[in-house]
């Protein structure tokens, strides 16, 4: 789902300087119950009644040095503060946003972010259509559909056109995606995988020209997580067939799985939405960071139990060391990184192994 | 040198050494005058380099590692939406807006509310980007929205929360933590932008753009398209302009404080001039002696010098160490401005520099030298054949002393008092006083005989015209004790005549500036206060005959000066300009024109005089208005304008007031309108306001100006102390080469009582003339402080005022002291029995 993480990465972000909602002045958030059918372009855009929301965009690019791994991603939240402020410096929306790069021969995450509060036009996530400004950095879809991404920082900068080639990915029902075992642990989710990626990456000043294939979750609700849940592990793969793999577990503190979900859309279109239970994260090589001493399964497999009978693939790490260490800015450590399967590429996510995730 | 350089320095060492013991009480007062002066400087020095650090560091830890400022003009701030105008600006790597409310604490102390948005501030002042960082945790609990962040010097109330007074609200906040990167002293609230815009009407506004530039951006550019997008409420400001407008702010008080040390230090130099004299003189025949054993002429003069030099370096380590403490000492109790008001509510820590010590340690030791020059040029010239045979004075008293010198110092001064001052500095003024000083001193060999010639014609008892005669007879003598004498009368009566005149023209200033009976004033309420309603309700309280309301706020006009005030009073019935204790017009405006009056510090900085025009930025824009007049100000140092109330209401809408004036009706009871006013304010806003008769606050402003001259008046007091010091010095070391003619004046019949008698006239017509001559150099060297030093410095004038009775005393108090202490040091010369003092004679 990558949707948690995020979530937490947002809210820790977002918390270094704002802490959460107190429970005096609780806002009413608005809940995501099952029967909506999402509308496009309008979903697209931002739903600011929700706690939370993400445009999460990862990929592989590819250069004349070989492959590389990228995540651009605009998290928005509704904090809770400021409701009833007249102010337009009020926060009750703060967007934030994260990019990083993930070079083997660099060999370890390139990073750069983005935070503020909504408005003044520096900072605004349209609610009609996806378009999201923060100050130089921008996420928007053209009428084509096209998505144009613009992001980076001191080690490089990202300019990115992405075109869909498939349709739309609706996640568990028609875009109400359960994550955990309270119906209200659920979020609106949807994903846009095999996009074509054309575009400029400057690094150290020299621009070049760079293709490849990238997918984008989009996320938003209000939903807190299970009390239990300490961490999580997602990934979404394109497939060279065509195809889409997503695959999420929500852990507890003695690595169970609290809640799993995901979905397979075959290269024909067909798609199948995996129930709770369904989905496994199993063993795998283990990474050891130098830094935090966190120990991360970087490379497990992933097991699918279909209709079709079980399904398996082994997930291999682009390198080891894709640790993301925000602490400095408030947020979390956590590991996200480019993997590949044979016949497929795509983003692993693995949060909560250097120590609990706490909302 | 002497032919066995070993022998003569054993030899001469061992008479420095036995003239020390023997006479350790003077050499530890030459120690000690120099010490004193040191120690002074030195400290002046220490307090003003520990506040200038400190200011700076305050200037810094609020605008962080901000490259470029926008400033609001005025309190009122700049509208918001000229925050993503320059966000947007190529170069710029991060904006932080900000709103600033000048505030107090519950018990009535000044703190500064910063506004930020903790995620702006971040990127430009991490100091203020409260609850990021470390801080965090600690505030997690409570909502940003509704918490404040205090700096060290700030206590939460018993309750953890945090009561802020401003523009008459009392708003209480929780305290969600504190702001470590603030210095010590620094009184800073910081809560949220949000919160502070809506909590404290400030909706819509901001103080201040703080800015970091883009890595290699040329701040010039930045600065330029910045500057063609400012409205005319804003202004731009780099870290030079401020730190050059806070360095203002108290230069003048400073640069005057440190002359003032130099007075203290150069009197210093009289002393060992004098200590020296005397020690020379007593040493008159063992120098010949020595001269006539074969000592050289260079040699004698290099050990009077050399004898200077250790007189000079102990009272410099002295003062040294004594200035450090005096230093730590007046931060802790008074601040870093000396109790001038100029800071507030810090305490900086000592700064010493091993550089600027040297150099204080170095003018100690330069003043000793140049004070034993002379004596041992003295030393070095006499003749020892008759220098052995005795200890009086050489010296033809028939030779005219030369005029010409002290003529040319006085012309060279009095043309250094029209020169323009440097850097806003009147160090030519500065210049100017000490030439005139050189000349009284360098003309005193001949007013002293001008003055002491008379006498010895005047028919009158033996010892009378024996003092004359005397006197007559010796005028280099007479003009060495006359120096010390006039230096110090000198400096204090033009010290005193300028202190009187400014208190006196203080005086009256109060007087006019306060018409009304009783004074209200909002704190902190630049754009709030007493609003319309409260006004009238304030005016038909019983007792109350009149009520002038009055809206007094800060404006910047440039970025590298201190803001100025603007004052918009009701003008009285029918007058085309408010009473205002003028100095040039008021002249009536042409109609349509907007006059406004300039406050005297105001048009000498602006360069303003009546007839000029002035963009005002009020209310966003620019209003013109016209100058039709000049009114003293002693009050706002940086400049004052005040313009018609109605013509303000016009211009910005603001028909709110923080002061008002009230006359009492006829008949009324003072205290109870007091009462009254008291008690129909609103309760968050009289704790905000203070109402006092206009006659306490003229007291107040009175004391405090005496308090400020406190360090002045101590300055002074060591001056004098100096001077008659130099007269005991010199009359003693004279009675003490005179012990042969004592003698001979009691072998002619003279008695004990005569001679005695003789003495303290002596004294007392060296303290009148020395007085005379000292009331007439301060007089030239008071005006200079009147007309130059105070309009270069602090841009205001003052009117003359004679403090005759200060001066008139300090005449009779100089040669009362010079008297006796002449009497007291003749007596130990006439304990000799006479017959032994003549046999010297031989």
């Amino acid at each position: 789902m990558g949707a948690l993480t995020r979530r937490i990465l947002m809210a820790a972000a977002a918390g270094a300087a704002l802490p959460p909602a107190v429970a005096h002045a609780a806002p009413t958030f608005a809940p995501v119950v099952p029967g909506r059918r999402l509308a496009f372009p309008r979903d697209h855009g931002a739903h600011p009644d929700f706690r939370t929301e993400w445009w999460y965009l990862t990929g592989w690019l590819e250069t004349a040095s070989g492959p590389l791994g990228f995540q651009v991603t605009f998290f928005r939240t509704r904090t809770g503060l400021g409701e009833g402020n007249p102010s337009r410096f009020a926060p009750r929306q703060v967007l934030f946003a994260h990019a990083a790069l993930s070079d083997p021969e660099v060999g370890s995450l390139l990073h750069a972010q983005r935070i503020a509060r909504q408005g003044f036009g520096l900072a605004e996530a349209s609610t009609s259509d996806m378009d999201i400004v923060l100050d130089d950095w921008r996420l928007a879809r053209e009428p084509s559909g096209r998505m144009r991404a613009r992001a980076g920082g001191d080690d490089f900068t990202l300019d990115l056109a992405l075109a869909p080639t498939q349709s739309l990915l609706l996640q568990g029902q028609a875009g109400f995606s359960r994550k955990g075992p309270q119906p209200s642990q659920a979020s609106w989710y949807y994903t846009l995988p095999h996009l074509e990626v054309t575009g400029d990456l400057v690094r150290r000043g020299r621009t070049a020209r760079v293709r490849g294939r990238a997918w984008l979750d989009r996320e938003w609700s209000s939903t807190l997580l299970d009390p239990r849940a300490v961490g999580w592990d997602w990934t979404g793969i394109n497939l060279d067939d065509g195809g889409a793999l997503t695959a999420f577990r929500v852990r507890d503190a003695r690595g169970r799985a609290l809640w799993t979900g995901g979905s397979l859309r075959t290269g024909d279109g067909r798609l199948w939405t995996a129930p709770n239970g369904a989905v496994a994260f199993e063993g795998g090589r283990t990474w050891t960071s130098p830094r935090t001493g966190a120990v991360y399964p970087v490379a497990p497999s992933v097991r699918l139990q279909t209709p079709q009978g079980e399904r398996r693939w082994a997930l291999t790490p682009l390198f080891d060391d894709q640790e993301l260490d925000s602490r400095p800015s408030g947020g979390p450590v956590y590991w996200e990184g480019a993997v590949r399967i044979p016949g497929g590429r795509g983003y692993l996510e693995l949060t909560g192994y250097a120590a609990p995730l706490r909302l | 040198m002497a032919a066995d350089p070993p022998l003569s320095r054993t030899l001469l060492g061992w008479m420095v050494r036995g003239e020390w013991r023997a006479h350790p009480v003077r050499t530890l007062v030459a120690v000690l005058a120099i010490a004193v002066g040191v120690a002074l400087g030195f400290a002046v020095h220490l307090v003003n380099r520990s506040a200038l650090v400190e200011f700076d560091a305050a200037v810094r830890s609020v605008s962080g590692a901000a490259d470029l400022r926008i400033e609001a003009v005025s309190a009122a701030g700049f509208d918001e939406s000229l925050f993503p105008v320059v966000a947007r600006l190529p170069g710029l790597a991060a904006v932080s807006p900000v709103v600033e409310v000048p505030a107090r604490t519950a018990d009535g102390r000044s703190l500064t509310l910063i506004g930020v948005d903790p995620l702006r501030a971040a990127r430009v002042t991490p100091a203020l980007a409260a609850g990021s960082g470390a801080g965090f945790g600690a505030g997690g609990a409570l909502a940003f929205e509704d918490s404040v962040w205090l700096s060290p010097a700030l206590r939460p109330d018993g309750d953890g929360t945090f009561a802020v007074l401003a523009g008459g609200h009392r708003i209480v906040l929780p305290v969600a933590g504190g702001l470590p990167s603030v210095e010590a002293g620094r009184r800073i609230a910081v809560a949220d932008i949000a919160a502070v815009q809506q909590r404290f009407d400030r909706l819509g506004r901001l103080t201040r753009l703080d800015i970091a530039l883009a890595p290699g951006a040329r701040p010039e550019t930045v600065a330029k398209a910045i500057a063609a997008r400012l409205p005319a409420d804003a202004r731009l400001s780099t870290p030079e302009a401020e730190s050059r407008r806070t360095g203002d702010l108290s230069r003048a008080y400073r640069v005057n404080l440190g002359m003032l040390a130099m007075v203290a230090l150069l009197t210093g130099g009289f002393l060992v001039f004098s200590a020296q004299s005397l020690s020379i003189a007593r040493r008159r025949a063992a120098f010949a002696l020595l001269r006539v054993l074969g000592l050289p002429r260079t040699g004698l003069f290099l050990q009077v010098l050399a004898e200077g030099a250790v007189l000079g370096l102990l009272g410099a380590a002295t003062g040294l160490a004594a200035g450090a403490g005096l230093a730590w000492g007046v931060l802790g109790l008074l601040g870093g401005d000396l109790g001038g008001g100029y800071f507030s509510g810090s305490r900086p820590a000592l700064d010493i520099s091993p550089g600027w010590a040297a150099i204080h340690a170095g003018l100690g030791l330069a003043v000793a030298l140049a004070g034993s020059l002379f004596p041992a040029l003295e030393a070095a010239r006499a003749a020892p054949a008759l220098a052995l045979k005795s200890a009086g004075q050489s010296g033809d008293p028939r030779r005219r002393p030369a005029l010409l010198p002290a003529v040319g110092l006085g012309a060279l001064g009095l043309a250094f008092a029209f020169a323009p001052p440097v850097a806003g500095l009147p160090l030519f003024g500065y210049l100017s006083i000490a030439l005139i000083l050189a000349a009284g001193v360098a003309a005193m060999p001949w007013l002293a005989r001008l003055l002491i010639a008379p006498l010895a014609r005047i028919g009158a008892p033996v010892p009378v015209r024996l003092a004359a005669a005397r006197l007559a007879g010796a005028p280099d003598q007479a003009a060495v004790a006359l120096c010390g004498l006039v230096a110090s009368a000198g400096l204090m009566a033009a010290m005193g005549l300028m202190v009187a005149s400014f208190r006196g023209s203080v005086d009256d200033w109060l007087g006019a500036i306060l018409p009304a009976d009783v004074y209200l004033r909002v704190a902190e309420a630049e754009t709030a206060g007493l609003d319309t309603a409260l006004q009238a309700r304030l005016a038909a309280l019983p007792g109350v005959g009149r009520l002038e309301a009055r809206r007094s706020l800060t404006l910047r006009l440039a970025a590298d000066r201190p803001a100025v005030v603007l004052l918009a009073q009701p003008l009285p019935a029918g007058a085309s300009a408010p009473d205002l204790p003028w100095r040039r017009g008021p002249v009536p405006a042409a109609p349509g024109e907007t006059p406004v009056w300039v406050s005297e510090p105001l048009s000498r900085l602006y360069d303003l005089k009546p007839g000029d025009t002035l963009d005002l930025p009020l209310a966003g824009g620019r209003s013109p208005v016209r100058v039709a007049g000049v009114w003293r100000d002693y009050g706002r140092q940086f400049g004052a304008l005040a313009m018609d109330r109605r013509d303000y209401v016009r211009l910005t809408g603001d028909a709110g007031a923080n002061e008002a004036g009230l006359t009492l009706a006829p008949g009324a009871h003072l205290p109870d309108v007091l009462q009254g006013v008291r008690a129909a304010l609103p309760p968050d806003l009289a704790a905000q306001t203070e109402v006092a008769p206009a006659g306490e606050i003229r007291r107040a402003a009175l004391r405090i100006f005496d308090r400020s001259f406190a360090v002045t008046y101590a300055l002074e007091a060591v001056a004098i102390l100096v001077g008659v010091a130099g007269v005991a010095a010199t009359v003693s070391a004279q009675t003490l080469a005179r012990r042969r003619e004592f003698g001979m004046l009691r072998h002619v019949g003279a008695g004990r009582g005569q001679i005695l008698a003789m003495l303290a006239l002596e004294g007392a017509f060296l303290g009148a003339v020395g007085a005379v001559a000292g009331l007439a150099l301060g007089a030239a060297m008071g005006q200079v402080l009147i007309q130059v030093v105070n309009p270069q410095s602090f841009n205001w004038t003052m009117d003359t005022r004679w403090p005759l009775g200060l001066l008139g005393g300090l005449a009779v108090a100089l040669t009362l002291a010079s008297s006796l202490t002449a009497l007291l040091a003749g007596r130990s010369a006439l304990s000799a029995d006479a017959v032994r003092a003549v046999r010297e004679d031989w």
